[in-house]
């Protein structure tokens, strides 16, 4: 009886142990599950060689919208430098933002981006992002900020604009965020 | 079930007075391992947490009596929903479960103890150190946690000195529950009596195998979950924060896969108390028995795969939305399983209504209702309009009061008199149940009204066009608070005096509990019973 309770109970507290594992893998669980599907509006990162490759559609045109935002108190204005551009699928497109610090102190600024409808996500492909890094901005500076971007030609024929949104984040102090290059 | 029992004399009360060697005062509580007195001790602890948290509720609806802000600042009315939630849940919903786990299914299952008494000891001995940690926290730098007990970031990161006691308190309530589970699995599986077949089993017992199951899935994701936000406020991950590339609605999917088997885990060992009930006080066999064991399951299974319903306005994919719509919806399936079989128990029954029936018919009307108001906030598109508002809150006290609390008070009445050995007042509880009744009907209707009308939840000051209803939902409040000290009264009346009650107590009990002399000898089933 009391090897057996024992041994029932240790599995039983092994399953707690592999629940709590659980809900650690859920976090990259479910980043491979949006990266998949493209929800939550991740966007994905290529080569320029990559992006090349795409064959240019010139027969159709995409609208694509910019949004920029900065999150709680970040004391940065911070804007695109053209809300919409047309653009060919397969197209490389160059487009600014412009961010300016307009407080006394030095802040580290990590802009998080998003794209509307999730769907589209999958077709958009940045080259180049100020996204990628963390962006530093001293007392006063301002920035020019590219991002380079091509919609694939797949992009399904129903949608016919792309919003592409940016909201900026400031990266507190001391702290050591895990990279995020390779997700954006 | 169990109609045909053979009990050794040893099980007897009379024989057993020699074993009741055991330390007296203090230490008989601190060191016990007894399943009798661990369960007094969990019942204790958590009809003192249900009236702490009684207190904070009062303090709610005092605010609430009138627009404007009357009593607590902000702050602290924000402190007083997030503690009321948390010391609801983990402090009175939960440990009484497991005080009725430990008193009932050892002496329904013709087991000596608990398998793991020492264990069990310890399990108990943990709450009192976690709920002094979170309630310690009212007297922090900043006070106690304001940011709702669902903790969402980046809210909760905002809390001050009290966020990492609130944090560790979680952790020991999850220990706490894990141990608890463990404890009643190794004892059903390995400990019942010769004959005793699971599907003989009675159906409080079946209720609780399946939720220690759940508890064990759940509660760890749980603690995982807490010790991210943890590591995001103190050791510099990003879990949870855009800036370093996590995602804050990652916590709300994380938190609400275990938050969804919570509100089962709160609610199954209700259905087995009533499910004991019933049947005794219609003087017939519980019906559909197998149909019921396989509803539990249905329900214990989909609360894995409905958590995004909570969080409906997010922004999730059509699919996303659509498929945890129909899986909610889904669940009212099996639990009309249940209502159905209760009512079909009723059906033709000898009726009476004691004190424990009274309770036990309300819940099955009251939870019902609490029910149907899930199945509306389950349907997507009209969730946007009551998500957090006092719709929401309307249902969950409906599902939680007049369901989870109300099956706990209908058993204590069903199971005091063999505990205790003397029959509680029975005008006082009919009282205390008319008096519950109305007031909590008074209390959370009305809270419908102002959901669908808008008013939001956590917000201590409202539109004046709200405040005749919220001015009724806390007359209400105040009269359901007031009542439960009568509930307060009788128990330790009957735990005192009164008429001595028989060894069956109710004349249509069945099951092995009823064999035993009224109260229990401190050790029962020492010679285990043989079920035919």
């Amino acid at each position: 009886m009391q090897d057996t309770n024992r041994k029932l109970s240790l599995k039983l507290a092994l399953g707690a142990v592999a629940m709590f594992g659980f809900g650690y893998a859920l976090v990259p669980l479910y980043d491979v599950y949006c990266k998949v599907t493209g929800l939550n509006g991740k966007t994905d990162r290529i080569g320029l060689e990559q992006a090349l490759t795409k064959k240019i559609d010139r027969e159709r045109w995409v609208n694509v919208e910019f949004v920029a935002n900065t999150a709680g108190t970040l004391p940065w204005d911070f804007r695109p430098d053209v809300t919409r551009v047309r653009v060919h699928p397969g197209e490389i497109t160059q487009a600014l933002f412009a961010a300016r610090n307009t407080s006394n102190a030095a802040i580290v600024g990590q802009a998080v981006p998003s794209v509307t409808p999730s769907e589209a996500s999958l077709y958009f492909h940045k080259t180049e992002c100020f996204c990628f890094t963390r962006q530093p901005l001293a007392p006063g500076e301002a920035k020019e900020m590219p991002v380079r971007f091509v919609i694939d030609p797949e992009l399904p024929a129903r949608i016919g604009t792309v919003t592409l949104s940016y909201m900026f984040f400031s990266v507190p102090d001391g702290g050591t965020p895990r990279t995020v290059a390779a997700a954006r | 079930m169990s109609s045909n029992i053979s009990i050794p004399v040893d099980g007897h009360a009379h024989h057993d007075d020699h074993h009741e060697h055991h330390p007296r005062g203090i230490a008989r509580w601190l060191f016990t391992t007894n399943h009798k007195d661990i369960g007094t001790l969990y019942l204790c602890f958590s009809l003192l947490m249900f009236f702490v948290g009684g207190a904070m509720a009062m303090v709610i609806r005092a605010e609430l009596y009138e627009p404007g802000l009357q009593f607590v600042d902000p702050n602290v009315y924000n402190q007083m929903t997030t503690m009321h939630a948390l010391v609801m849940i983990f402090g009175a919903v939960m440990p009484a479960f497991v005080g009725f786990a430990n008193w009932m299914i050892p002496l329904m299952i013709g087991a000596p103890d608990m398998a793991l008494p020492r264990l069990n000891n310890w399990s108990f001995w943990i709450l009192p150190f976690a709920f002094s940690m979170l309630l310690s926290t009212f007297f922090a730098v900043g006070g106690a946690p304001a940011g709702g007990w669902t903790m969402y970031p980046p809210l909760i990161l905002q809390t001050g000195a009290a966020f990492p006691f609130l944090i560790f308190a979680i952790h020991l309530m999850g220990i706490s529950s894990v141990m608890g589970a463990i404890n009643i699995i190794a004892t059903v599986f390995n400990m019942r009596a010769p004959g005793m077949t699971f599907m003989k089993l009675p159906m409080f017992v079946w209720t609780w195998i399946i939720t220690a199951f759940l508890l064990i899935a759940a509660m760890p994701v749980l603690a995982g979950v807490v010790t991210m936000l943890l590591t995001d406020k103190f050791f510099g991950t990003s879990f949870f924060d855009a800036a370093g590339g996590g995602d804050p609605v990652m916590f709300q999917h994380v938190f609400w896969f275990f938050g969804h088997p919570e509100v089962y885990i709160m609610i199954l060992p209700a259905f087995g108390i009533v499910s004991q009930i019933i049947p005794t006080f219609a003087r017939k066999p519980l019906f559909g028995y197998h149909s019921m064991i396989y509803a539990t399951l249905a329900i214990a299974c989909l609360s894995f795969v409905v958590w995004a319903h909570h969080m409906f306005t997010v922004g999730m994919p059509l699919a996303g939305e659509l498929f945890f719509m129909y899986a909610t919806v889904l669940i009212a399936v099996p639990t009309g399983v249940k209502v159905f079989n209760w009512v079909a128990t009723m059906w033709r029954g000898s009726l009476s209504f004691e004190t424990p029936m009274l309770f036990a018919v309300a819940f099955i009307i009251l939870f019902s209702i609490g029910g149907f108001s899930g199945v509306m906030l389950g349907l997507a598109p009209v969730d946007f309009q009551y998500q957090d508002t006092y719709f929401v809150v309307a249902h969950f006290h409906y599902v939680l009061v007049t369901g989870a609390v109300f099956a706990i008070v209908a058993g204590v009445y069903f199971w005091l008199p063999k505990w205790t050995g003397h029959m509680y007042d029975e005008k006082l509880g009919k009282l205390h149940f008319w008096l519950s009744m109305i007031s909590v009907n008074l209390l959370f209707f009305p809270q419908h009204f102002l959901g669908l009308a808008g008013m939001p939840r956590r917000i201590p000051d409202y539109n004046v066009q709200f405040a005749g209803w919220n001015q009724v939902s806390s007359i209400g409040g105040f009269v359901f608070g007031v009542s439960q000290l009568i509930f307060l009264y009788l128990v330790i009346k009957c735990i005192r005096s009164g008429v001595k009650a028989t060894d069956q107590v109710w004349e249509g009990a069945h099951g092995l509990e009823w064999q035993l002399a009224s109260p229990p000898p401190y050790h029962t089933w020492t010679e285990q019973p043989v079920v035919n």
